[in-house]
């Protein structure tokens, strides 16, 4: 498969979306709602349960299965009051110092008017900087889509996973190819899907994620169980961690990301 | 007007220059002395980095920081060395922001300008680590930061590790701020995606250049959603300051004074 079926497999409908592993990895659960500011935003579904032996605070992002469910959800482009939902949810989370496990599967954040005047950046930009000082383990899963900064938002985390056919990218390779190449044709599009290295291998090679996760949809319950054991594993030892060194972890997770060169000019 | 002189010597000051926007055309010199300000519509020019430091800074206290990092095509991306080396010749800059410190009336600050005269101030590698670098450095002297924001957004000739960036910089910004030291965003025209969505909204005083583009989605992204018209003032910085975004808004020629009162008023917090 190359990147540009890649891209189309990750946006495959009929693919499992966010609340398809909460069911399956989570017990005991209640879905939590609203930002407490200015509404509940239906992309993001958030809520609190157990993963085996602990306690967890989980945050969706939940694109939808059917065309009704799908406009419920936004498509799964949340918007500011999504962020600050999610946000509240693992400062609680901090609070009562259990783990987040984020799943993210967004086109992106919501690029609508009521979304710039609500402050979609600063929504995004709190997001950020409150996961890279939060004093509880965050792992995140790119389930699908990983797109930009609506995904980072929910993905400065301890540990990133990404399923085999998911993609994290800066940009769409729609958006880059009418930036850069006028239009957004079809063979853009893939130039530019092969040029962003967006596919889960090379998350892994660039350290953008600690793993691949296999995908295979018709045994789902048993491939949800395998993430279930290596979430489990990795929740052991973060949480074996000190303080200090969970957060030092998170921030030289991301501190050793750049690639640039030294002149003498 | 100390930064007249400075200025002025790096032009030929009886040159004349056009406004973009309402075509007026005056001499640089009395442009400069108009803070890059038209005299005819009020239109801000966009500054460059050194240009920005020398209206702000006490004279000669500017010490510069981690020039020599230059980017690198480690995507081997279309385009993108050809676009590196002509931004590289016409600024004569290495790389889209300029770090170090200052001093303002006699108090020390960390600084970083953003110039998007560099590929649109885009952040790749080297804006993220310059800009991580000024703050541990900030957060190890105890001195605030003073940021002016200008970006286009991320780097997408860098792919996803532009977006880490983000992540990179939010993490160093989250620990100065743990110190409790003081960090002003100054956002300047155009401020956009990535960079708004990270440290230029980080800031625990924002204040804005007046009608500074400021804003996550592109306008064409936001029309095309929405399938309506937009306001003219859409993403505005007065827009912002209408939703509680920003906390001033400050003319550029108040701006070197407003930003010594807020360092004298954090003194001794640093």
């Amino acid at each position: 498969m190359d990147a540009y079926e890649k891209l189309k497999t990750a946006r495959k409908n009929g693919r499992p979306t966010g609340e398809a592993y909460v069911t399956e990895l989570f017990t005991d659960t209640l879905e939590l709602h609203g930002d407490r500011r200015f509404a509940d935003d239906l992309a993001i579904m958030a809520g609190v349960g157990f993963l085996g032996k602990y306690p967890v605070t989980y945050i969706a992002m939940e694109k939808g299965t059917d065309l009704q469910s799908r406009m419920v959800r936004n498509f799964g482009c949340p918007k500011p009051e999504g962020y600050r939902k999610a946000l509240r949810l693992m400062k609680q989370a901090e609070k009562f110092h259990r783990p987040v496990i984020c799943f993210v599967d967004t086109l992106g954040a919501y690029p609508g008017a009521d979304a710039e005047e609500r402050g979609q950046g600063q929504a995004i930009a709190e997001s950020i900087m409150e996961m890279m000082g939060l004093h509880t383990p965050v792992i995140s899963v790119v389930i699908g889509e990983g797109g930009s900064g609506g995904a980072l938002a929910l993905a400065s985390a301890n540990k990133v996973y990404i399923l085999e056919h998911a993609v994290y990218s800066v940009i769409s390779p729609e958006g880059c190819a009418s930036i850069l190449w006028k239009e957004a044709t079809q063979e853009n599009v893939a130039k530019a899907t092969e040029c962003l290295h967006i596919t889960a291998e090379d998350m892994k090679a660039l350290g953008v994620a600690e793993a691949v996760i296999e995908e295979d949809f018709d045994n789902f319950s048993e491939m949800c169980r395998g993430i279930k054991q290596r979430l489990i594993k990795s929740l052991d030892k973060l949480t074996a961690l000190s303080d200090e060194e969970l957060l030092a972890q998170r921030y030289q997770r991301f501190r050793s990301f750049g690639n640039f060169d030294q002149t003498n000019k | 007007m100390g930064f007249f002189n400075e200025l002025v010597g790096k032009v030929n000051g009886s040159a004349k220059i056009k406004c973009k926007k309402c075509s007026y055309e005056d001499s640089a010199y009395n442009l400069i002395k108009n803070y890059y300000i038209c005299p005819s519509c009020g239109h801000y020019y966009r500054l460059s980095g050194r240009d920005r430091i020398a209206l702000i800074a006490d004279k000669k206290t500017f010490k510069e920081q981690d020039s020599k990092l230059v980017s690198k095509d480690f995507l081997e991306f279309p385009g993108y060395q050809d676009k590196l080396e002509k931004a590289k010749s016409t600024t004569k800059e290495n790389d889209a922001v300029v770090c170090g410190t200052m001093k303002i009336d006699g108090r020390e600050c960390a600084v970083f300008v953003m110039d998007s005269r560099f590929m649109m101030a885009s952040m790749g590698s080297v804006v993220g680590e310059k800009i991580t670098r000024l703050f541990e450095y900030a957060t190890a002297n105890m001195l605030p930061v003073i940021g002016f924001t200008a970006s286009g957004g991320a780097r997408m000739q860098e792919g996803v590790i532009s977006l880490m960036q983000m992540a990179k910089v939010s993490g160093a910004v989250k620990n100065h701020s743990n110190a409790g030291l003081l960090y002003i965003t100054v956002l300047t025209d155009p401020t956009t995606g990535g960079v708004t969505a990270s440290f230029a909204m980080q800031g625990d005083i924002i204040l804005a250049e007046p009608k500074a583009l400021v804003g996550f989605a592109g306008r064409r992204v936001v029309e095309q959603t929405t399938k309506s018209q937009l306001p003219d003032n859409f993403q505005s910085a007065e827009f912002l300051m209408e939703h509680g975004f920003v906390d001033a808004l400050v003319p550029r020629p108040e701006m070197r004074d407003t930003l010594s009162r807020l360092l004298k008023i954090h003194e001794g917090r640093a």
